[in-house]
């Protein structure tokens, strides 16, 4: 569509080359009203030509002149209409629509097609009974086929296509016997027909493509629809960088368009947006999303920094600097690269299934002519059976069975808030017995909570709460956060000093205290992750806890009582590990492992045999994702593991995961029935074929027949009550 | 039986015509936003009169 705007725009206006179409996601348009202020919020704009939102895929077209306006003024100003927006990528995500667009026409034109050559089939067919004479029968064959040669030439090439690059490459998929049974059906209809014969089955071929692209374009949509989600996800999460020029001037520019040795200033509270060297300033970074560790990190000018982090304290300038070879995020990739590899070997479902059932249906043709040579037949009358064991062994319903179910599994899913984006993700997930998690942001909800367990000073909670309250620091804000939640009154303090790196210090009460790091306020012990110290009383220790995900442990119990292996890996500190295993009821844990330890250890579970599931969120996490038979990422994870893994979920509880297991298992036992189905069938209709006595009015119905017991069966997926099945149980 | 001689041609002209009338929306972009759709005919949007050049650009392609 934005072609087509940008098209006509060229044509009305001249000099409208000028112009440009940008797409901003903005995942919080929810009704009619949102259209309105986010199209009119951007139509205000000096230099906007046309605003256009779509509620459905939550995005806004723009024509913007982009002399007067950049991308970035218009995140700007819709978010400052409280439209929180961000730019899109687009390539990956238009080649996808694409194909969606270019099947609906097909799909209208065999609708088409398929309807009214029923419509002169069922003349036919009763005009057998009755009295049709034969000069009708042969009209109405020539009309059907005047319908069907044109459409099946249009609508069926989406499967003459796939099957021919399938044949190119040497191999079978499912299209390879759908594209021979349409052409071979309608070929012999034709020849058929020119020798008025009754043997007719333009209804057949049609109906076929009709219902086969019905199926193909909700699995595109469906897959468009989740793709789209997933970007909306990582397009909020893409930050802006302040640009500072040498002239000192600051600009706000998009992180994608910045360049090594460009110098961004990031104040705290900001996600530093690209990966680089401090040249000024000191702060804290947390670095949870990088490396799982949940304390921060103290910077200072010459550290490095990676994109992601979020810079808790003081102001920094970051120097960008180029990928090396030797940084952490180069040598992640790499390690992902490798471990892909490996997963672009799987073979799926329906192309496994093709792959037998292919050569059995061309050999059962075959030796149908051969039989009927043998007893002495006409060749025209041998060849006429062997096409109908064709026509009637093309796989509607095979090639219906587990697309059907993908599209109710995935939809289903998809209201659960969990977003299938690989295309066989579903059937990796089936296959899973063993899963690992990732500890910060994964089975922790990456957010500080006080540990209370063993009392605490209320008074000095109350005092440090109140004088954290004026930082943004998240530790600061974790203390007085915990502090309201005892019930504490936090009261504005004045005059309190952040010191980059180290605390908070005030002498508003005549005499000085400090909030602050242990060993900034002078404490030896190492447990508590915050002290309290007044001028003359002894030091108070706070501990914080990584908060766990409220339902952690219940998963993992629940994980563990179908027979999962469970395992904890997370690049952490030990006894923060080993408290967070204790807690959810992991005894398979380990703690400081690095990136590539953790794919080796998916790589030994695979070598013991095991499907792994790996759910994290980090970049330490990223080439385990790629290397598990398949990965889960919460919708919170850095984009380099939303985009690796095989679906994102969203919300802050772990049930998604069980969901997303139960629900692909279920999924695969439907997909093996609907297989048993159409089995079923084929024994019924193929010994039929063979020996002659299908007629077209029979190849028909037990097409649609099929077809429609297939859907029917998948479509019990969106209802049906789901328990997690046992590891092993029978699919 | 004369009767077919046009009821045929008039039966298969008004799936043609179906076909492309549907195939016309398709193209128009009628499909694009089923969602929005709906709150779009309820929305009485006074300032759509403002931005009437915007808006026929922006609807008819």
């Amino acid at each position: 569509m934005e072609a087509a705007l940008d098209a006509g725009l060229a044509a009305q206006a001249p000099g409208a080359e000028a112009r440009q179409t940008i797409v901003l996601s903005v995942p919080s348009i929810v009704c009619g009203n949102c259209i309105r202020s986010v199209e009119n919020t951007l139509r205000a704009l000096r230099g906007v030509e046309a605003a256009r939102a779509n509620l459905t895929t939550k995005r806004v077209s723009v024509v913007v002149d982009p002399s007067v306006r950049s991308t970035i003024d218009l995140a700007a100003a819709l978010e400052h209409a409280g439209f929180p927006a961000a730019p899109l990528i687009e390539n990956a995500e238009t080649e996808q629509a694409a194909r969606v667009s270019e099947l609906i026409p097909r799909l209208g034109v065999a609708g088409f097609a398929a309807g009214n050559i029923m419509m002169l089939s069922v003349a036919v067919w009763s005009g057998e009974a009755s009295d049709m004479d034969s000069s009708l029968m042969d009209l109405f064959h020539w009309l059907s086929a005047l319908i069907a040669l044109p459409a099946v030439a249009y609508a069926g090439q989406p499967f003459f296509k796939s099957a021919l690059a399938a044949l190119r490459s040497r191999r079978l998929n499912m299209d390879v016997p759908i594209s021979l049974g349409v052409l071979l059906a309608t070929g012999m209809s034709l020849f058929q027909t020119m020798r008025s014969s009754e043997q007719v089955y333009f209804d057949a071929s049609t109906s076929l493509l009709f219902f086969l692209l019905i199926g193909r374009v909700l699995d595109e949509r469906m897959r468009t629809k989740a793709r789209g989600a997933a970007e909306n996800l990582i397009g909020l999460r893409a930050t802006n960088a302040t640009l500072v020029a040498p002239d000192q001037t600051t600009k706000l520019v998009l992180a994608s368009t910045l360049k090594p040795g460009m110098i961004i200033a990031v104040a705290a509270g900001e996600r530093i947006a690209g990966d680089g060297q401090v040249i000024s300033g000191q702060s804290d970074i947390d670095e949870s999303l990088i490396s799982g560790e949940t304390r921060p990190r103290a910077v200072s000018i010459g550290d490095t920094v990676y994109a992601g982090t979020i810079n808790c304290a003081g102001t920094l300038r970051v120097r960008i600097t180029a990928a090396e070879d030797n940084t952490l995020l180069s040598e992640i990739g790499r390690l992902m690269l490798n471990a892909e590899q490996s997963r672009g070997r799987y073979v799926r479902l329906a192309d496994r299934a093709s792959q037998i059932y292919a050569p059995a249906v061309h050999v059962l043709g075959l030796l149908t002519f051969i039989l009927w040579m043998a007893l002495g037949a006409p060749w025209d009358q041998s060849l006429t059976h062997a096409i109908a064991v064709l026509i009637i062994t093309c796989p509607c319903a095979l090639a219906l069975a587990v697309p059907a179910v993908q599209v109710a599994a995935m939809s289903r899913l998809f209201s659960k808030g969990v977003i299938v984006k690989a295309p066989d993700g579903l059937e990796r997930l089936a296959e899973i017995d063993c899963v690992v998690f990732d500890k910060t942001g994964t089975l922790t909800t990456g957010e500080l909570r006080l540990e209370t367990s063993d009392g605490v000073d209320v008074a000095a909670l109350g005092r440090a709460g109140s004088i954290a309250g004026m930082s943004k620091h998240p530790f600061a804000q974790a203390l007085a956060k915990a502090a309201r939640a005892e019930g504490i009154q936090t009261r504005a303090v004045e005059g309190v000093e952040e010191v980059p790196g180290s605390g908070l210090v005030t002498t508003s009460m005549g005499f000085e205290e400090k909030v602050g790091s242990a060993a900034w306020v002078g404490v030896e012990d190492r447990n508590a992750s915050i002290w309290y110290v007044a001028e003359g009383k002894p030091a108070v220790g706070f501990v914080f806890v990584d908060e766990l995900r409220k339902d952690a442990s219940a998963c993992v119990s629940e994980l563990r009582r179908a027979g999962y292996l469970v395992k904890l890996l997370s690049g952490d500190r030990r006894t923060a590990v080993a408290q967070t295993a204790a807690a959810c009821g992991i005894e398979d844990w380990t703690a400081e492992v690095r990136p590539d330890q953790k794919l080796d250890a998916i790589e030994v579970l695979k070598a013991r045999g095991y499907k792994t599931l790996m759910v994290g969120d980090g970049l330490n996490d990223a080439p385990a994702l790629a290397a598990g038979h398949a990965s889960l990422s919460p919708a919170s994870a850095i984009d380099i593991a939303q985009t690796t893994a095989d679906a994102v979920f969203q919300g802050d509880v772990l049930r998604p995961v069980i969901e997303a297991l139960s629900v692909a298992k279920a999924a695969r036992r439907l997909a093996l029935q609907n297989f048993a189905i159409a089995i079923v069938y084929n024994s019924i209709f193929v010994p039929l074929a063979m020996a002659g006595y299908v007629t077209p009015l029979i190849a028909a119905l037990a097409m649609s027949g099929s077809s429609i017991m297939v859907t029917a069966n998948a479509l019990r997926l969106r209802s049906k009550a789901l328990r997690l099945p046992n590891v092993g149980a029978s699919a | 039986m004369t009767s077919l001689a046009w009821l045929v041609p008039a039966a298969l002209t008004l799936g043609m015509m179906g076909l492309a009338a549907f195939l016309w929306a398709l193209r128009s972009g009628q499909f694009d936003d089923l969602e929005g759709a709906k709150w779009r005919a309820i929305s009485d949007d006074n300032d759509r009169m403002a931005t009437e050049s915007d808006r026929s650009r922006g609807d008819d392609v």
